[in-house]
């Protein structure tokens, strides 16, 4: 199984522990991930809303280089990369003048995009083409003590989700059963993290990081499973800020893939779990 | 064109008030067919199908001597018979007509005054080319068989079943369920007077048991259906029941001598809130009385290996016969109403609400079966825990009104939560509140029932419920249900903490919708309603003649709708049977003798085996008394010997040129 | 007929059980299509006769839209699967002919697709539209013409009857 790998800014910054998890147990379960080259900016959020044609034009570019370099799908595990490259691909299959103007920029770079290779997320990878069995089969630490609430964020089932509900999605329970842990009944799933207003806002931004902490706390969780770089930052860096306010919800938030590679029994140190601002303790003592 | 000089066409354009006129230039369009070959009168008329506009077709036949009459208006398929009828009280045969088009194929579906014009005149010259063609014809009177099937039997098939039965007209009654009585039987009351909804159904379940005009088979269905009005032969499927009605009396001892001592089995009737063993009678009120085995779950039918205990308590009544089987039974009748009714939306569809993971969050129909005094609970309300609900919500419109789900308002949601709502208060004081999106309250006696349910102190918010979930962000939510729903008469956010939910779902066209309607020949709207032949002129009657459908099947109605419809598709079936007869339309294909060669390649392209081969002449014979006037067998004659009245191959070419004309 | 202002004509044969009642549902329902279909109504759609499509072409139509229930919906138990099958044949009629199987489509839109109507009809000119004119009575006389400039320079008594079609150029 070979796709395009879309890392995007986040995972090669503030998201550096995904990256480094998410490459060892892809490879484990025998995807390759070939780094598309020369990638740029996915388009992103903002930027869509400002500029929808540069935007697109951006993400473009990306599929575009892709799709020139072999075949097979683009996975790209932010959520926010995965729900621009994905705005892009339907805005350019449906409104043939932005499809026009697009190809017209992409072709002063020689690029020409086709719309043949999807975007998907890890999830669905993992899920879908690699299957729970096989992760089930390569689990060597099952992680059985361990209660854990799955957080999905909002972006990966907005609006558009191809592979899960849009309400109660539930890729990642399974692959958290599979690795042997007890998952935590989260109704807040898809509930916002406080994304970006967390910096811009933070009364309004933290207030949401609060609820999602607090309620996985009172449900009993001891981590939080997340598949999205802003989702993950928001719910590890502001503990100190929310405790002042709201009062101690201090839970750590990991990515699925950390999970994963622990359970896999892949090296610690290889899982970037030393990033975390608060330490996942009992995943440590755990294993 | 034909030469014939004696063509003296009469011709019409109606204005349909402003409804054609508006895009078409009707004067321009009688001015056009003023020209035409054979047209004698040519005249534009604000509506042509009232009295005077028939009258103005029959003066002009009997003033101008006319032979062909073109009416330019709306849809054959609506007024082809009126305008028909009108020729024929001038004196002409009424086929000596040809009616064009122009309001649905061309006014209403057009914007350009210029180009609905020509395309009005195209179609114009395409009809008088056409009827210069036509010969007098003579409608075939087919008999009608006075038995009447009627599939379904809830409140609308029982109330059809009824009518037709007390005026003395046979009646098959044919139920899916071991009994009949519908959704209504699991109602505990009915709104806006609050009766006890068995006291008013019970006594006209009763009656069907006993009306000899009704032959009453539940626990069947109709599996084929061919034929055609006034003479369907209908086969209906009858399951093995595993115990004889005409035997059984209902007494019960078969259930209480069951090997399985305890019902373990969920209970249908009560959506899996009580249990049932595997015989059983579905609820109190049944009918038939009788008891019926499910054979997924007896063990005697499943592996031969019991004791047969209830065969023994029984005894000398032998009502249970574990050697039943399947039957098929074929039936003649002359029409069929359709009232196969609805399903419940399912609420897992919308996880946001938490259907199925909260245990108190439930459905309308299931606080129904709670708060019925037949119910599992004998009437008393109870959380899963236990204790008396102090707080409950209702969310409207789950499942309806919803472009994820089902766009249509399911109509009786409103009025059924409020009924609820009022039931819920008087046995348990609990506060009430009704998330709604609007309040539909439109039928006699409704609106004051909104006005009631305000008056004891129901609560209603304006919104549209987002979630549904038990996280509780201060101690007053704790342990409770909590509804986050923007209320939009406020303009803020509301957390709502409940400890019931009431979800009011909505009601969608049974799983087999699609089935029923193709042996039933029916058409289907795109949601999967059976499709009415006109939404305000035909509400129960189809597209197929002698089929009428009535309630729910139809679209989504309350009690009262649902009835009255059944009644009006039960007097259409009886005035079809008592006018003795139906006139069919004389589209029936022959065969030109002389032209034959005998190929009989006709023959087994006829789905309806009217043409049989003369074997002494060497020649096709179609028998016009079967054929359905398709014209396959007339496309597909390589000789072309194959006529068919009304649509003979030259009319067709004459039409086709017509509407090729471009002025 | 001058190009700048053709217009695609297009004559359709749709029964009148599903497809005519969708059409008149199209028109309740005020869906707004382009005006250059006309519709022909028939019992079935196992009444088209393959010389009504040929007939309606030769006649001056750019097109034929063919109009039944869908498979196993047909109020007459089959004729749409026969209509079917002559479609086919059609197609290799017109292949043989030189013209485009793109003009001749067949759909199956039953009584309650109005919807399908305005857009089955849409697509229908748009597509006949690019194909541009077939004008085979146009060709008929230029054939005829050609004949007779061609009986006259080897002196050949007139020869009227001949009713080649010549192979039409498909654009795009």
């Amino acid at each position: 199984m070979r796709y395009h790998y879309f890392p995007g800014c986040s995972l090669k910054g503030l998201g550096r522990a995904y990256d480094e998890s998410l490459r060892p147990v892809m490879e484990r379960l025998g995807v390759e991930l070939a780094e598309i080259d020369d990638w740029n900016c996915c388009g992103a959020t903002a930027y869509m809303s400002t500029d929808h044609c540069n935007a697109c034009a951006l993400g473009a570019r990306n599929i575009a280089i892709a799709e020139s370099s072999g075949p097979g799908d683009i996975v790209a595990p932010c959520n926010a990369c995965y729900l621009a490259l994905n705005k892009t691909r339907n805005c350019l299959a449906g409104d043939s003048a932005t499809r026009a103007a697009v190809q017209k920029a992409l072709a002063v770079a020689k690029l020409t995009y086709t719309g043949t290779a999807a975007v998907r997320h890890p999830l669905e990878v993992l899920v879908y083409d690699v299957g729970i069995n096989v992760i089930k089969r390569n689990v060597v630490r099952p992680l059985k003590d361990l209660k854990i609430a799955p957080y999905y964020g909002c972006q990966l089932v907005r609006p558009h989700c191809s592979f899960d509900d849009q309400w109660n999605p539930t890729a990642m329970d399974r692959i958290l059963t599979a690795l042997g842990a007890r998952v935590v009944d989260f109704p807040l799933k898809t509930r916002c993290c406080g994304g970006s207003l967390t910096g811009t806002a933070p009364e309004a931004g933290l207030r949401l990081t609060h609820i999602i902490l607090g309620e996985a706390q009172r449900r009993g969780a001891d981590l939080i499973a997340t598949i999205c770089p802003l989702c993950q930052f928001n719910l590890d860096s502001y503990h100190d800020q929310i405790a002042r306010r709201w009062g101690p919800a201090r839970i750590p938030a990991v990515y699925i893939t950390q999970l994963m590679g622990m359970a896999f029994g892949l090296p610690t140190e290889q899982l970037g779990l030393k990033r975390n601002f608060l330490p996942a303790d009992k995943l440590l003592a755990a294993t | 064109m034909s030469n014939d000089e004696s063509i003296r066409t009469g011709f019409y354009v109606c204005h349909c008030g402003h409804n054609i006129s508006d895009v078409v230039d009707c004067t321009a369009v009688a001015r056009y067919a003023s020209t035409l070959a054979g047209v004698m009168v040519s005249r534009d008329y604000k509506y042509m199908c009232s009295s005077p506009g028939q009258e103005l077709i029959r003066q002009d036949i009997l003033e101008h001597k006319l032979n062909r009459v073109v009416v330019a208006s709306c849809s054959p398929l609506l007024h082809e018979h009126t305008f028909r009828n009108a020729v024929a009280a001038g004196g002409l045969n009424p086929f000596l007509f040809q009616m064009v088009n122009i309001r649905e194929h061309d006014a209403w579906v057009h914007a350009d005054r210029a180009a609905a014009t020509a395309k009005a005149q195209a179609l114009v010259s395409a009809a008088i080319r056409r009827v210069a063609l036509h010969k007098p014809l003579q409608a075939t009177r087919a008999p009608i068989h006075p038995d009447v099937l009627v599939v379904g039997g809830g409140i609308a098939g029982i109330h059809a079943a009824l009518t037709l039965a007390n005026a003395g007209k046979k009646v098959y009654l044919v139920e899916r369920q071991p009994s009949i009585g519908g959704h209504m039987a699991q109602f505990d009351k009915t709104f806006p007077t609050l009766d006890c909804a068995a006291c008013i159904l019970t006594p006209k379940m009763s009656a069907v048991r006993s009306h000899k005009n009704i032959v009453l088979w539940t626990y069947s269905e109709v599996a084929k259906v061919d034929g055609y009005v006034g003479n369907y032969t209908v086969t209906v499927r009858r399951k093995a029941r595993y115990v004889d009605e005409n035997l059984c009396v209902g007494c019960q001892e078969c259930i209480d001598a069951c090997v399985f001592k305890v019902p373990k089995f969920p209970d249908p009737f009560n959506l899996g809130m009580s249990m049932q063993k595997p015989i059983y009678i579905p609820f109190p009120q049944a009918v038939p009385q009788a008891a019926v085995i499910d054979p997924d779950r007896c063990i005697q039918l499943k592996t031969g290996k019991c004791k047969k205990t209830c065969v023994e308590a029984c005894a000398d009544r032998k009502a249970i016969n574990l050697n039943q089987k399947e039957q098929l039974l074929e039936i003649k009748v002359g029409s069929i109403i359709t009232a196969t009714g609805f399903k419940l939306f399912d609420a897992k569809r919308l996880p946001e609400y938490g259907y199925g993971r909260y245990p108190d969050v439930m459905t309308t129909i299931e606080l129904e079966r709670l708060v019925s005094s037949s119910g599992p609970t004998g009437g008393e309300l109870r959380l899963r825990s236990g204790k008396p609900p102090t707080a409950v919500g209702f969310i409207l419109c789950v499942g309806s009104r919803d472009m994820r789900t089902n766009r249509w308002c399911s109509r009786t949601c409103c009025m059924h939560s409020m009924k609820l709502a009022q039931i819920v208060r008087e046995r348990t004081g609990a506060q009430v509140t009704v998330f709604y999106i609007d309040i539909r309250a439109p039928g006699k006696g409704y609106e004051e029932f909104y006005d009631r349910s305000l008056q004891q102190g129901v609560q209603f918010v304006r919104g549209r419920v987002a979630e549904v979930s038990d996280c509780a962000l201060s101690p007053d939510e704790a342990g409770k249900l909590v509804i986050r729903v923007e209320d939009t008469l406020a303009g803020f956010v509301r957390r709502v903490p409940l400890d019931l939910v009431v979800l009011a779902v909505g009601m969608e066209p049974q799983a087999d919708a699609q089935e029923m309607r193709r042996i039933l020949n029916m058409s289907c709207s795109a949601e999967g309603w059976f499709l009415e032949k006109h939404p305000k002129m035909a509400p129960v009657s189809t597209f197929t003649d002698g089929v009428f459908i009535a309630g729910c099947c139809q679209g989504p109605k309350d009690i009262p709708d649902s009835i009255a419809q059944a009644g009006a598709a039960a007097a259409e079936a009886l005035a079809l049977i008592d006018a003795g007869g139906i006139d069919q339309e004389p589209n029936t294909a022959y065969i030109r003798g002389e032209e034959c060669s005998g190929c009989k390649s006709c023959i087994s392209l006829c789905p309806y085996a009217a043409i049989s081969f003369d074997a002494e002449k060497q020649k096709a014979v179609i028998n016009p008394a079967l054929c359905k006037g398709c014209g396959t067998c007339v496309a597909s004659c390589p000789s072309g010997s194959i006529g068919q009245n009304l649509f003979e191959d030259q009319e067709v070419f004459e039409e086709i040129n017509g509407v090729l004309d471009y002025v | 007929m001058s190009d700048m202002n053709w217009q695609p004509r297009i004559v359709a044969f749709f029964c009148s059980w599903c497809t005519y009642t969708a059409a008149d549902l199209a028109g309740v329902s005020r869906f707004r299509y382009a005006p250059n279909v006309r519709i022909i109504r028939l019992m079935c759609s196992g009444r088209i006769d393959p010389q009504f499509v040929l007939c309606a072409l030769a006649d001056g139509a750019d097109g034929v839209l063919i109009g039944g229930c869908h498979p196993g919906d047909c109020h007459y138990a089959e004729g749409n699967f026969k209509t079917f099958r002559r479609y086919r044949m059609i197609l290799r009629l017109l292949a043989d002919m030189g013209v485009a199987g793109d003009r001749v489509r067949l759909e199956w839109i039953s009584a309650s697709e109005g919807e399908r109507v305005k857009t089955v009809i849409n697509e229908m000119v748009e597509r006949i539209r690019a194909l541009g004119p077939l004008d085979i009575p146009g060709r008929f006389a230029a054939c005829d013409s050609e004949i007779l400039e061609s009986a006259d320079a080897i002196r050949l008594p007139q020869c009227k009857e001949t009713h080649d079609v010549v192979p039409e150029v498909v654009h795009g």
